[in-house]
């Protein structure tokens, strides 16, 4: 029987077959080949594509070139969410490879936030981390540890070291026996159909009669609709690193085994394929 | 991101002590929409006179941000960085009423700010 552990290496590994196209109105030397990259779904665009940035500039004068940014089928992608997150998002139940459009000019300013360094990634994961962290022990395990243990998280992801990275997070995952989980789960939840960002509310990984709470009961406080009557069609689907769990799983397995590196649990909700 | 930061030139309530509104719109005056917002300053970063502010619960961390720079009138270089919990910067994008859910205590969000990075 595999292994709990081995779910966290497939998360980690977890790869999207990905084309980059340069936006037909970006001015060119020549013609820019499409790029084509395997994006882990658990690091970030901006800090995977310094290849694809090298790519296109090959073909462009430096005086057309400002902020590099992202974009999928006319929604700018926000570098600050896990590029699964994105891919689930956005584009789930599309034909492989992601099609994603770069662009060089014209930065949407009210879509995106500014990424003009790894640093500016670095602090953002740091600071997720941190909030996390304040939610599952009140902050105790990340302020707990040296500066060192908090960049060996980051050069972790940064350089995906599976080993390294988690060597360090298996204490942010630790919990006192008979607490039975978290003090509070890590979660946002996202949709497209809304134009708020995120839900993120205070949940317990148990009941106030000591059950495990699982992902339905997650659910049916933060977004009824995702559960389904019997007697009526699936109106959406529940997404955690492009899979679909079972309702019954326990909150704090998932928060343990399926969050980013970040340590929140993300979970997508999107309209069910018509199909 | 939207910049809707503007003045604070609201009524001020009816205790002599505290509290104003941080609101663009003059229409709505719905108290539940708003949360109670206490700033406190951190190092050499300006103390504001008024601390405790109500906040629309959409109002996003970089809002509140811009808010708070033009109150304290920063030249446009000065960054302004705000962190919870005196531990971690939420993400700009990030609305205030997740925060208050999520980390108020006592009916209020309290939130440092401080001119150059702060925590870790």
């Amino acid at each position: 029987m595999a292994d709990d552990k081995d779910v966290l290496r497939d998360v980690w590994f977890g790869r999207i077959p990905t084309c980059f196209t340069l936006h037909q109105d970006e001015i060119t030397e020549r013609e820019a080949e499409p790029f084509y990259l395997l994006l882990p779904r658990v690091s970030y665009l901006t800090l995977v594509t310094d290849k694809v940035k090298k790519h296109f500039l090959k073909v462009m004068k430096p005086e057309d070139v400002e902020e590099m940014w992202f974009e999928y089928e006319g929604t700018p992608l926000k570098w600050h969410y896990p590029i699964g997150v994105l891919f689930d998002l956005h584009a789930s139940n599309t034909a492989l490879p992601w099609s994603v459009t770069v662009h060089f000019k014209n930065f949407p300013e009210r879509d995106l936030l500014h990424c003009p360094s790894n640093s500016v990634i670095e602090a953002h994961f740091m600071s997720s981390i941190k909030e996390a962290d304040a939610l599952k022990h009140k902050g105790q395990v990340i302020n707990d540890m040296q500066k060192k243990d908090h960049k060996q998280l980051w050069m972790g992801l940064q350089n995906d070291k599976f080993d390294q990275f988690w060597a360090m997070n298996r204490k942010l995952m630790e919990y006192p026996m008979e607490e039975g989980g978290f003090r509070y789960i890590p979660f946002r939840i996202y949709q497209t159909t809304s134009d708020r960002p995120f839900i993120q509310k205070l949940f317990r990984s148990v009941s106030s009669e000591g059950q495990p709470h699982t992902l339905g009961d997650l659910l049916k406080e933060m977004f009824p609709a995702a559960i389904c009557q019997d007697d009526e069609p699936k109106r959406y689907q529940v997404l955690i690193h492009g899979i679909e769990p079972m309702l019954e799983t326990p909150i704090q397995w998932l928060s343990e085994h399926l969050s980013h590196p970040d340590n929140f649990l993300h979970v997508s909700i999107i309209p069910s394929p018509s199909d | 991101m939207s910049d809707n930061a503007e003045s604070p030139t609201e009524t001020q309530k009816d205790e002599p002590s505290t509290q104003q509104a941080v609101t663009e719109d003059t229409g709505t005056t719905d108290e539940k929409k708003k949360i109670d917002v206490l700033l406190k300053a951190v190092g050499d970063t300006p103390i504001m006179k008024t601390k405790k502010w109500a906040v629309e619960r959409g109002r996003t961390v970089q809002s509140l941000a811009q808010f708070i720079s033009r109150f304290l009138k920063l030249e446009p270089s000065e960054q302004l960085f705000i962190y919870v919990n005196q531990s971690f910067a939420p993400s700009p994008d990030q609305e205030v009423g997740v925060l208050f859910e999520c980390f108020g205590s006592d009916g209020k969000l309290v939130l440092h700010y401080c001119k150059s990075q702060a925590w870790g």
